[in-house]
């Protein structure tokens, strides 16, 4: 995993929860993140989506080190709490999805 | 000990993060999918009949909803009544005897002339809940809020409540449902298999229809709203000088909106999509507001105060994550609509405040919510003395809980009143009309909106009644941050004023009326 050259593939997406209304309303966003030594973590993933990916209001999303609280995470279909949460490490092909809970019922 | 700026990252234990290949702690044999709480496993299918047996279990716990009778679903769009929505129709398309067994119909109110959206946002908005409603099969209702102009008065009348039956007549009707199914006979929707009539429901109906103003048929509200409705809407809210209470108005509006609805089209009984983490934060919230005394209805399974119309909240039991995850894994489409909260600022409302509030405490503690749920499931109305004396309990105008504020001289309520009237200053001496606003002792001018000093202005032909002593605590001070208390849709208004007119006329004719005697 530590090759230099080996480029990652995620899709981020933002289910229809208004979450993707701070990222111009594109819900679905294939990601490539530049190759490093080291595995990509969450944590570094978050950090890259508010440089390249939010487009205002990043109180909204992002709270400190991680998501805003009320905003859920699922990595491939599961509860990110499941894998660790800030320091699962990024695999090919990921499927990262971001659902806001604060609006709707 | 609870300092604001207190860490506790030190003192308490971090629990030990669970590992991907954790076990479902259901079944055992497939790999976990999502916790729930504070750390249940589950995997797909064990999360799946938990959910949906959820559903089952609150509406047989409570035995409110009998079988064949129509049900409205207030659905919003959003994920929680989206769910509820699923819920129902698959529970309803099974041929197990434990299927629902109620008449379903789908009420949406369209708040896009409230929240600053434009015409061609809302229609699209509409096209995509249609296309989702139309897929369910059940009769769908669209009602725009403008609509709220063209109310009858009716609609803030608390109509007797229609006779509810107890346990062993809910059994009973279950049964005979169930035999007149097998016989194949009556169809969910004839009026003889119905357990008991509903004498006051079609009288009700029958009075909704014959009033002299304008009923919407909102089945047929395909086409928008008029531009004059909409920039009476539109001047309504911009005279709210807080989103506080502009939030707090347009639920009331919207609650009214679909009263009439169920009234119109003769359903018994309205479900909410209020998810268990929504009713934690609202119970909160109304706290701050000044609801307290109304805390029970608002946040409990059953709400009876419009009387015939009862709504019941059967998602109150999930929690907000278990809501998105449930849609996200099996596919329930929700259509997201920004509302008047969208993207403001964390302080800017009592009701967002509360919501940032509790949400970020869920994070640390996990069992936030679920505290404030079991405690909210502990509370009851308790009935004022004073209610015995008057014969029918005197009731909000707007949000048709009894009146807290009857209360005697020596409560907090009156020391903010008495507070209020010193810290203002003194009115003018022109005369009110006579048969202008109706000053009862105490009160001031500043409830009846005008901002200048006295009583509704004597320029303005139509009369502006004072709505203060006809509110609760909580209303009273929505409305005292609306600045135009005449733009309000004409149903309040009349309504208002043949309120105060009848209880003008009670009190000269107060020493001729027989007191009941108390039993």
């Amino acid at each position: 995993m530590g090759a230099l050259g080996f480029m990652s593939y995620f899709l981020v997406s933002f289910s229809r929860g208004g979450a993707e209304l701070l990222f111009a309303g594109v819900r679905n966003h294939q990601v490539t993140l530049p190759s490093q030594s080291q595995p990509w973590t969450m944590k570094q993933l978050l950090v890259w989506i508010r440089a390249n990916l939010l487009k205002e209001r990043p109180e909204l999303f992002l709270q400190g080190d991680t998501v805003r609280p009320g905003i859920l995470v699922l990595i491939n279909d599961a509860d990110w709490e499941l894998m660790g949460e800030l320091s699962y490490l990024l695999q090919d092909q990921d499927n990262v999805v971001f659902i806001s809970t604060l609006h709707g019922g | 000990m609870c300092e604001i700026d207190e860490n506790y990252g030190d003192i308490l234990e971090k629990s030990t993060i669970p590992c991907v290949s954790q076990m479902c702690m259901k079944c055992k044999s497939n790999s976990a999918a999502l916790i729930i709480r504070a750390g249940d496993a589950f995997c797909r299918g064990c999360f799946k009949e938990y959910f949906v047996h959820k559903f089952r279990a609150m509406l047989g716990k409570n035995r409110l909803i009998f079988p064949g009778e129509k049900v409205l679903l207030a659905v919003s769009g959003g994920p929680a009544s989206s769910s509820m929505l699923a819920q129902v129709q698959q529970g309803l398309s099974q041929d197990t005897p434990k299927k629902l067994r109620f008449v379903p119909g789908i009420v949406y109110i369209d708040e896009g002339g409230a929240t600053g959206q434009s015409m061609e946002e809302r229609q699209m908005a509409i096209a995509q809940l249609k296309s989702i409603f139309q897929a369910t099969g059940f009769p769908i209702h669209i009602v725009h809020l403008e609509q709220v102009f063209s109310l009858p008065g009716s609609v803030l009348e608390a109509a007797s409540p229609t006779p509810t039956g107890t346990d062993g007549s809910y059994k009973g009707a279950v049964d005979q449902y169930i035999r007149k199914g097998s016989t194949g006979g009556a169809g969910p929707s004839e009026e003889p298999t119905q357990p008991r009539g509903h004498p006051v429901l079609d009288v009700q109906q029958h009075l909704a229809q014959l009033s002299t103003m304008e009923v919407p048929s909102s089945q047929h509200s395909q086409e928008m709203p008029s531009s004059q409705q909409s920039q009476a809407l539109e001047m309504l809210f911009s005279s709210v000088r807080t989103l506080t209470a502009r939030e707090d108005l347009l639920m009331t509006l919207r609650h009214h909106l679909i009263v009439h609805t169920a009234r119109t089209q003769s359903y018994a009984k309205v479900m909410m999509g209020d998810s268990c983490s929504r009713l934690a934060v609202k119970l909160l919230g109304n706290i701050a507001l000044g609801r307290g005394a109304s805390l029970a209805t608002d946040t409990g399974f059953s709400d009876p105060r419009h009387g015939d119309i009862m709504l019941v909240r059967p998602m109150r039991d999930y929690t907000s994550k278990e809501i998105a995850f449930y849609n996200r894994m099996f596919g329930v489409a929700s259509v997201f609509i920004p509302s008047l909260d969208t993207k403001v600022s964390e302080k800017a409302s009592i009701q967002h405040l509360t919501e940032s509030f509790v949400t970020r405490l869920q994070t640390d503690f996990p069992s936030t919510v679920s505290t404030i749920y079991r405690t909210s499931e502990k509370l009851q109305t308790a009935c004022g003395p004073q209610d015995r004396d008057a014969g029918l309990t005197a009731r909000c105008l707007l949000c048709m809980c009894p009146l807290d504020t009857t209360s005697d001289k020596s409560s907090a309520f009156h020391a903010t009143l008495v507070s209020e009237k010193l810290s203002q200053k003194l009115p003018s001496e022109a005369a009110p009309p006579k048969q202008g606003c109706l000053s009862s002792t105490g009160r001031q001018g500043k409830d009846c909106g005008a901002l200048t000093d006295g009583c509704c202005s004597s320029d303005r032909t139509g009369r502006v009644p004072e709505l203060g002593s006809l509110l609760c605590y909580s209303c009273r001070l929505t409305i005292k941050d609306t600045a135009a208390v005449d733009s309000l849709p004409p149903y309040i208004l009349t309504e208002a004023t043949r309120r105060m007119q009848r209880s003008q006329m009670r009190e000269e004719i107060a020493e001729f009326l027989l007191e009941e005697d108390d039993g």
